[in-house]
């Protein structure tokens, strides 16, 4: 059974930690049941290659099949728009996380808020405090994140993994998608 | 009104008529007569208490609701707990999360605030003894007229003699014991009123600050506002290592000014070198240009390894809790100069120098506490001149060969990587290293921030951050810069100059660079950040290890940011204000803009000011390696006075950020002075506190924080410029908040006509009037009825 460790060994939060993302299945029947999700990609994403592939070619492929808005961070969006897809918004990490805490907030569309927050790609610390304000102030939110490392404050977390069995996770849940 | 005062009486009469005499503003102390000499009446808030600005600070926490985030569930502050506070459960005190992150950012903005006031408390005194409380205060001979802006703004006094600051100090503290106290179980509850506390606890951080600064440029001859202050040697390849090498860290000068000293009396100047880290590296180059700094405070480590320094002194603040250790290890004596920083060491200090002397060099003594700086002076440079020999630079960072032994027994546990704040790579590079090839550990040089967590972590006992250290020795030697020293205050002039231009826009902003070094990608951020906005002719003001960081790195020609632009208060100059207490200057010009500039009433009318500054003055604070107690509290005395602050993506772990919402229009109403009536004013400036993720994100939303409600619109389109010119170049493409910003067809920057007309109409933007801004109804100059 892999540990449910903080990445940065000193950053442990307190009783409430999140579950284990075993194996893809799992992000992919939380992916399904949410309503309304929506995926926070940070800078860290450009940089990560996988396998050959680049981490960021993964989550446009997610998000396409799984229709995820996406919220790019910092300078993200050139990497996606070079890719033919065009993020739903630019927006700072702070800036979505504040907004996503504001239960009258009805999302980037006007619609209706989020229920599903997924997290890639933030400096480990960043997204580590980011999704600690989500969990104490976002009570209606669920949060995953698709780092290769354990952070506690989402709700869902992979263990800290090697790139390998990361990159498997990944495909895994985009192939599971496409279903 | 009779005001008793630390030691002595003082009587002070409004108005008085009597049979023989009238009165007018007299005031007398016992002992001596003191003429009131500032024509301009007193203000309504002189010494402000905990809630006498508590309406203000709401109007802005409105505006700028804290976004959470908390660094622990948990609280363990009293022995009811360890209380679990998880989302919206209370401590046994009752207490909520939120307010006990409010709470812990309080604390932090008294720790820090407490900091530079004790540190002015002692410096004072010192100087005080030293010069006599009657010296004069002296920022910048004729060049400047208002010579401490926050002391005249918040306590409603001039000060004139470095005496006069013994009662602003008194006020620093008793406001600094009464916040402390709000901490306190059972006390404030609401997360608001711990907030407007934080505000509080800055604005006294920031008089306190003003107060050091100016009692060391009065007494000890400081740069005065000097635009050309000396350009001054940076970086460890400036040492000459073949002589006695003294090391002062910290913040308090004096140790440091009596080194000096003792060397220039005796002429020894050129015998040995004086280096230094962190502010009082900093503070002593404004007294001698031949003293050198040697870095931020992350260079800590890795000098004193290098066993370059024959004697270490320190004083107060910032320095390594390590210190004694790792001087141990270079067999290099430690001195401790400070009460507040005592290291365990015996106390020395009504020993005969001989003495003690002779303890360090037979090796009797590793250390030393001695509190007194004449004292100090000697004993550090006897010791440096008789241990160098002896020492013969005992270093503490690996060979090559030892390197390579040493990478050898890496396991690849990852620890170390685990342990690193930056998340280095570092396994790689030791695993390279093993097969001996550095240029891993050579590349993470650049990153690493000093910190040591990796050895720390490290189960098979490798010195990760030597073998970083003496991997990158090359990179080391070649640390040769020039950084423009501290030159203090703004002149008036300079302020008359700018005022005009910065309030309507023109100049589109001041940037300050200010705080720790505790970078996310090393110091050459800071420097490629300070010269893109001098380029971009925005005034750019450094302080404390961002100033020396920002001199970190040289251009294509060879030249650090200070020899490339000027020194001056001007659009495309970089001004090193100086030391950390030197940021009262960045705040005391954006004070000064509204009084000399527009000529706003400023003594003890902190709110009308304040006011004016966040409305007018498109000033930003920016605080990339933000880690210190100070660095919170700095960044609470720009809040208060409107001014936004950006951190490094590390500043999320400050607990809270202050964030507007651009998306809600009914957020950004302003009164229109003229009229009385509230109008739209714009999401401008869009954040109080802001903890950007890239060094690209930080300079896009820089130059968006710039704008302010009053700009005129060629301001406006100057700024929208920049702000679209670095959104495309960073981010890509055209920022989508662009209909927000422009608020009347004139606003649009003619080269970019077409893209923007494209967007407003897609957003059906329509024009709004530029308004007078004013948070005060006070300030309407006719109101509604009338
Ligand atoms: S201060 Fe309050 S929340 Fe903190 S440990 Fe004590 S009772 Fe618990
Ligand atoms: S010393 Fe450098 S490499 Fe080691 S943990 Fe600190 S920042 Fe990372
Ligand atoms: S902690 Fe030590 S043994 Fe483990 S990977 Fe780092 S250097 Fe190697």
């Amino acid at each position: 059974m892999p540990l449910a460790e903080s990445w940065q060994t000193a950053e442990i939060p307190g009783p409430k930690k999140a579950s284990l993302i075993i194996k893809p299945d799992i992000a992919d029947a939380i992916i399904r049941r949410a309503k309304r999700p929506i995926m926070i990609v940070g800078y860290g994403a450009v940089e990560y290659e996988v396998e050959g592939i680049k981490l960021i070619e993964c989550l446009i492929e997610l998000a396409n099949k799984g229709k995820i808005p996406v919220v790019v961070t910092a300078s993200t969006a050139r990497e996606f728009l070079n890719r033919g897809f065009s993020p739903a918004a630019l927006m700072p990490a702070v800036d979505i996380g504040n907004r996503l805490t504001d239960p009258a907030w009805k999302g980037l569309d006007g619609k209706e808020s989020y229920d599903l927050a997924i997290f890639v790609g933030l400096p480990y610390s960043m997204e580590w405090t980011i999704l600690s304000g989500l969990k104490h102030f976002a009570p209606s939110l669920k949060t995953m994140t698709l780092d290769c490392v354990y952070q506690p404050n989402a709700s869902w977390s992979f263990p800290n993994s090697t790139i390998k069995d990361w990159a498997a996770n990944l495909k895994g849940i985009v192939e599971n998608l496409g279903d | 009104m009779v005001e008793l005062k630390r030691d002595s009486i003082n009587v002070k009469i409004k108005e008085l008529n009597s049979d023989i005499a009238h009165f007018r503003d007299l005031s007398i102390t016992i002992g001596a007569i003191t003429k009131e000499t500032w024509v301009e009446p007193m203000g309504p808030t002189p010494y402000p208490s905990l809630t006498t600005l508590r309406s203000w600070d709401l109007k802005l926490l409105e505006r700028y609701k804290p976004f959470y985030l908390p660094f622990c569930d948990l609280c363990c502050m009293c022995t009811y707990g360890k209380c679990d506070l998880t989302g919206n459960k209370l401590g046994a005190c009752g207490i909520s999360m939120a307010a006990q992150q409010s709470r812990t950012v309080l604390l932090a903005a008294c720790i820090g605030a407490s900091t530079h006031t004790a540190h002015a408390r002692d410096l004072l005194t010192h100087l005080i003894e030293r010069y006599g409380g009657d010296h004069p205060i002296n920022v910048g001979e004729l060049n400047v007229d208002i010579e401490a802006p926050l002391t005249r703004l918040v306590c409603g006094i001039k000060p004139v003699k470095l005496g006069d600051f013994e009662e602003v100090l008194d006020y620093c503290e008793r406001q600094l014991t009464q916040l402390l106290s709000v901490t306190h179980t059972g006390q404030e509850g609401n997360n608001l009123d711990f907030e407007s506390k934080v505000f509080h606890a800055g604005m006294i951080d920031h008089v306190g600050m003003e107060v050091a600064d100016i009692a060391q440029i009065s007494a000890l001859g400081f740069p005065k506002s000097d635009p050309e202050a000396s350009l001054v040697d940076l970086g460890l390849g400036t040492v000459d290592i073949k002589k006695p090498v003294i090391l002062v860290i910290g913040h308090n000068v004096p140790p440091a000014i009596e080194i000096i000293d003792y060397l220039k009396t005796r002429d020894l100047m050129s015998e040995a070198e004086v280096t230094g880290i962190c502010c009082t590296a900093l503070d002593m180059t404004r007294y001698s240009a031949k003293a050198k700094i040697i870095g931020p405070i992350s260079w800590q480590l890795r000098y004193v390894r290098s066993g370059v320094p024959d004697v270490i002194v320190i004083d107060e603040q910032c320095v390594r809790a390590d210190i004694l250790q790792e001087a141990q290890h270079i067999h290099a004596p430690l001195i401790a100069t400070s009460g507040k920083n005592c290291c365990g060491l015996p106390d020395r200090t009504h020993d005969v120098p001989d003495e003690i002397v002779a303890d360090f060099v037979s090796g009797k003594i590793t250390g030393a506490l001695i509190l007194d700086p004449v004292k100090v002076g000697e004993v550090a440079v006897r010791t440096a001149l008789a241990i160098a020999p002896k020492r013969e630079k005992h270093k503490l960072l690996p060979t090559h060969d030892e390197l390579i032994k040493l990478a050898k027994k890496c396991t690849d546990c990852v620890l170390c990587r685990r342990a690193c704040p930056n998340d280095l790579p570092i396994s790689y590079a030791v695993k390279a290293a093993a097969q001996g090839n550095m240029s891993g550990l050579d590349e993470l040089y650049d990153d690493c921030v000093g910190c040591g967590r990796c050895e720390s972590a490290c189960p098979q006992k490798i010195p990760v951050h030597s073998i970083i250290v003496a991997a990158a020795e090359k990179k080391t030697r070649d640390e040769r810069y020039r950084i423009r020293t501290g030159r203090g205050a703004i002149q008036d002039i300079e302020i008359r100059k700018v005022g005009g231009p910065l309030v309507l826009g023109e100049i589109p902003g001041i940037v300050a660079f200010v705080g720790c070094a505790n970078f996310p990608k090393g110091s050459r951020e800071v420097a490629e950040m300070c010269m893109e906005f001098a380029k971009r002719r925005y005034i750019v003001c450094t302080s404390g290890c961002s100033a020396i960081s920002a001199g970190m790195y040289r251009n294509e020609e060879g030249k650090t940011a200070y020899e490339m632009y000027p020194g001056s208060f001007e659009a495309g100059g970089i001004v090193n204000v100086g030391s950390c207490v030197s940021n009262a200057h960045i705040s005391g010009a954006a004070i000064k803009i509204a009084s000399i500039f527009a000529r706003r009433p400023l003594r003890g009318n902190y709110e009308e000011i304040a006011d004016y500054v966040y409305n007018r003055v498109g000033a930003v604070g920016v605080a990339w390696g933000a880690m210190s107690q100070k660095a919170a509290s700095i960044a609470a005395g720009f809040w208060r006075l409107g001014i936004p602050v950006v951190v490094g993506p590390h500043g999320t772990k400050y607990r809270r950020m202050l964030l507007g919402r651009s998306d809600k229009e009914q957020d950004w109403y302003v009164y229109d002075a003229r009229t009385g009536e509230k109008v739209y004013g714009g999401p401008v400036p869009e954040h109080l506190f802001f903890a950007a993720e890239t060094k690209e994100e930080a300079m896009v939303m820089i130059a968006k924080l710039t704008m302010r409600p009053n700009d005129t619109s060629k301001g406006r389109a100057i700024k929208l410029t920049n702000y679209i010119d670095l959104h495309k170049r960073l981010i890509g493409g055209m920022p989508h908040d662009v209909h927000l910003l422009v608020r009347k067809r004139a606003d649009i920057p003619l080269t970019m006509k077409e893209d923007i007309e494209k967007i407003l109409k897609e957003m059906e933007w329509t024009e709004h009037e530029i308004p007078d801004p004013t948070l005060l109804s006070r300030m309407i100059r006719k109101s509604k009825e009338a």
